[in-house]
């Protein structure tokens, strides 16, 4: 067999996101079994112990986040995968690792919700509860693959935001990705671009401030255990870790949190245009309903119809600039997605009400069908 | 040489949160005192907590400290744990913390037997949210959201622990630190997950709500609501009914669960 060969596979969406976990160096996995996202769990379960990596069954997914949250704080790059109903019980330590300041992955396989819903249907119904799920203004990055090579490189991605971010990254994915299989050539580790967390030096006498931020207002974080004893906590804290009551110090803080990320967007946001330089009309889609969205495009070029995709790859933070550009001809805005309504939202408040909007949606468990959206693109 | 207490506090963040009266002090220093015993070294104790009074804890505390969310304590101390095995990891959590919010982290903490040592801070009422009935209030004593006396029978905190697996469970009272401090120092050195039940009298929510009086009337009740475990024998069954046995209550080998992950990680390689 030859070189390429071996490294050519066929996976799934659960199977090629836990590869490129173990790629990007991610050696704590705790979870919680929930369709459709499981086989995330079980992939690892058999893999991390082989490179002495650890992985526990927790008994809860507010246990997930937690367990993990804590190994990341032991020095662990570590990952957590679940779909909606466990999403809405992360919430809180969701936001605790935001205020923390502490990097880890969570893996959301979107099913349709509200509740238990539809726990093997595809939706993409968490765009808003990952936006805005747990309590208090934060940071958010999320990151929605489209195809199974996608999924791959956007879960080292997203370790890599996590790691360079300190904060944690959702890889949100919809079941048909998860789910869907593919053709995947699994690059050689040399060729993966893969970021570490900046660790402070070891120097005995001088001070630590786990909350000082850098250059690029992220601040640099010691492991438990490695020499540098420090106080963290989820109330709203200064420089040194420990809680303040400091009003203008908790106003720096809690702005700086966002601010992180708005500063260093331009690493972070990745997304595709399609046929956009000349399209009056720009569908934005992301995820599985992208690809459908594609061949709407085709069909719609075919009849004579200027159309084009935008496909945030990164849903948080906004490419805003980017949908900007590519909608700036266009007359009219279709925003398809697997909800009643979400990422629509964003895009109204990006472009303004100057283009005509409207929405494709569908939440019956089904993808939506290229032949829908064509209908929206040439007004039938 | 006796030691000093200040090589383990955080003196810049003295004074503390706790009231007059309350025992939560005394539980630290006996914390304090077996980690000196033990000779740990600061830099490898990781001490992690949830909400509450006793939560506060880890702040005052010059290790790697971690305060986390309600009830959650031990779900972050098992990543920590898990991740690595060398650090010695220390959860402090109050009865509300642990046994309501936190409840099914404790269970399955037991059940796993990782090498951690949870100590509960029990005074039988949420102190921080302004005297609330908790899971350990008694049936018939008052909280702020039980005003006319719990009606609900309360939680045992060591017969939980035992149940759920807890290699070393053990209850020791404020009033007498010598005897903490041996169950503090048993429950660190035990191999597994170890449970102390510690019982802490709050003046301020418990004691003023239920008529119990001053520190030292609460800790007169605690006496006579109590008795030694190595005395249980000689005791007559009446003479024990209602009453709870302070001391180590109950005691197995069981394989530490990162031993066991290590076996397994061992015999994976065998098999390559």
């Amino acid at each position: 067999m030859s070189e390429h060969a071996k490294r050519v596979r066929f996976l799934s969406g659960n199977e090629a996101c836990s590869l490129g976990a173990l790629a990007a160096g991610c050696r704590f996995f705790g979870g919680y079994p929930i369709s459709p996202s499981s086989e995330i769990a079980e992939f690892l379960s058999g893999h991390l112990p082989k490179i002495g990596g650890k992985f526990i069954q927790m008994e809860d997914e507010i246990a997930s986040i937690g367990a993990i949250l804590g190994a990341s704080l032991a020095g662990a790059k570590s990952m957590t995968a679940t779909s909606g109903p466990g999403l809405s019980l992360m919430q809180e330590n969701l936001g605790f690792g935001m205020m923390a300041e502490i990097p880890c992955v969570v893996v959301d396989v979107m099913r349709g919700g509200p509740s238990t819903g539809n726990p093997t249907g595809p939706s993409q119904s968490d765009v808003m509860a990952l936006r805005w799920g747990t309590h208090g203004d934060h940071p958010v990055v999320v990151v929605c693959p489209a195809s199974i090579k996608e999924v791959y490189y956007g879960t080292i991605d997203c370790f890599n935001y996590a790691e360079m971010m300190r904060t944690p990254v959702v890889l949100a994915m919809d079941e048909i990705t998860a789910h869907m299989r593919e053709k995947i050539e699994i690059p050689a580790p040399e060729e993966l671009h893969i970021e570490y967390r900046k660790k402070p030096a070891f120097k005995p006498g001088e001070s630590y401030f786990p909350y000082q931020p850098g250059p690029d207002l992220v601040p640099v974080m010691a492991d438990y255990g490695q020499g540098i004893r420090y106080h963290v906590t989820g109330l709203n804290h200064d420089k040194t870790g420990f809680p303040t009551g400091n009003p203008e110090v908790m106003e720096e803080g809690n702005r700086r949190l966002l601010e992180k990320i708005e500063r260093n967007k331009e690493k972070l946001i990745k997304y595709e245009e399609y046929k956009t330089s000349d399209a009056d009309v720009l569908v934005v889609a992301y995820g599985s309903t992208a690809r459908s969205a594609k061949r709407a495009v085709d069909d719609a070029r075919e009849r004579g119809v200027k159309a084009g995709l935008f496909r945030p790859v990164t849903l948080y933070p906004i490419p805003d600039k980017a949908l900007e550009a590519a909608a700036s001809k266009a007359k009219r805005v279709i925003v398809p997605e697997m909800n009643l309504g979400q990422y629509i939202m964003i895009v109204e408040r990006v472009l303004g009400h100057n283009v005509k909007l409207s929405g494709v949606n569908l939440v019956n468990g089904e993808p939506i069908q290229p032949s829908k959206i064509l209908s929206a693109i040439v007004g039938e | 040489m006796p030691m000093d207490y200040f090589e383990y506090l955080r003196k810049d963040k003295m004074p503390h949160i706790w009231c007059p009266g309350c025992g939560h002090g005394t539980i630290v220093k006996s914390i304090l005192r077996a980690i000196d015993k033990l000779q740990w070294k600061k830099d490898d104790v990781v001490v992690v907590s949830g909400i509450g009074c006793s939560s506060r804890t880890p702040g005052y505390l010059d290790f790697n400290t971690l305060h986390t969310t309600h009830g959650r304590a031990l779900a972050f101390a098992t990543g920590i744990k898990v991740a690595n095995p060398k650090l010695h990891v220390v959860v402090v959590a109050g009865d509300g913390d642990s046994m309501a919010i936190g409840g099914n982290h404790f269970i399955h903490t037991c059940r796993r037997n990782l090498d951690i040592t949870l100590v509960v801070y029990n005074n039988n009422i949420y102190g921080m949210t302004g005297g609330q009935a908790s899971p350990t209030t008694f049936k018939g004593s008052r909280g702020t959201t039980a005003p006319y006396g719990a009606i609900e029978d309360p939680f045992d905190v060591c017969e939980m622990a035992k149940a759920a697996g807890a290699s070393f469970v053990a209850r020791a009272l404020d009033l007498d630190a010598v005897a903490m401090d041996r169950v503090i120092v048993a429950a660190m050195e035990n191999k597994g997950f170890s449970v102390v039940d510690a019982w802490s009298q709050c003046t301020t929510y418990f004691g003023r709500q239920n008529k119990w009086g001053s520190a030292s009337d609460m800790m007169d009740r605690y006496k006579e609501m109590t008795y030694n475990v190595k005395a249980a024998d000689k005791l007559a069954p009446e003479q024990k009914a209602g009453k709870f046995p302070v001391g180590v209550l109950h005691q197995v080998q069981r394989t530490e669960w990162c031993e066991q992950y290590d076996k397994l990680i061992d015999s994976l390689k065998a098999r390559d």
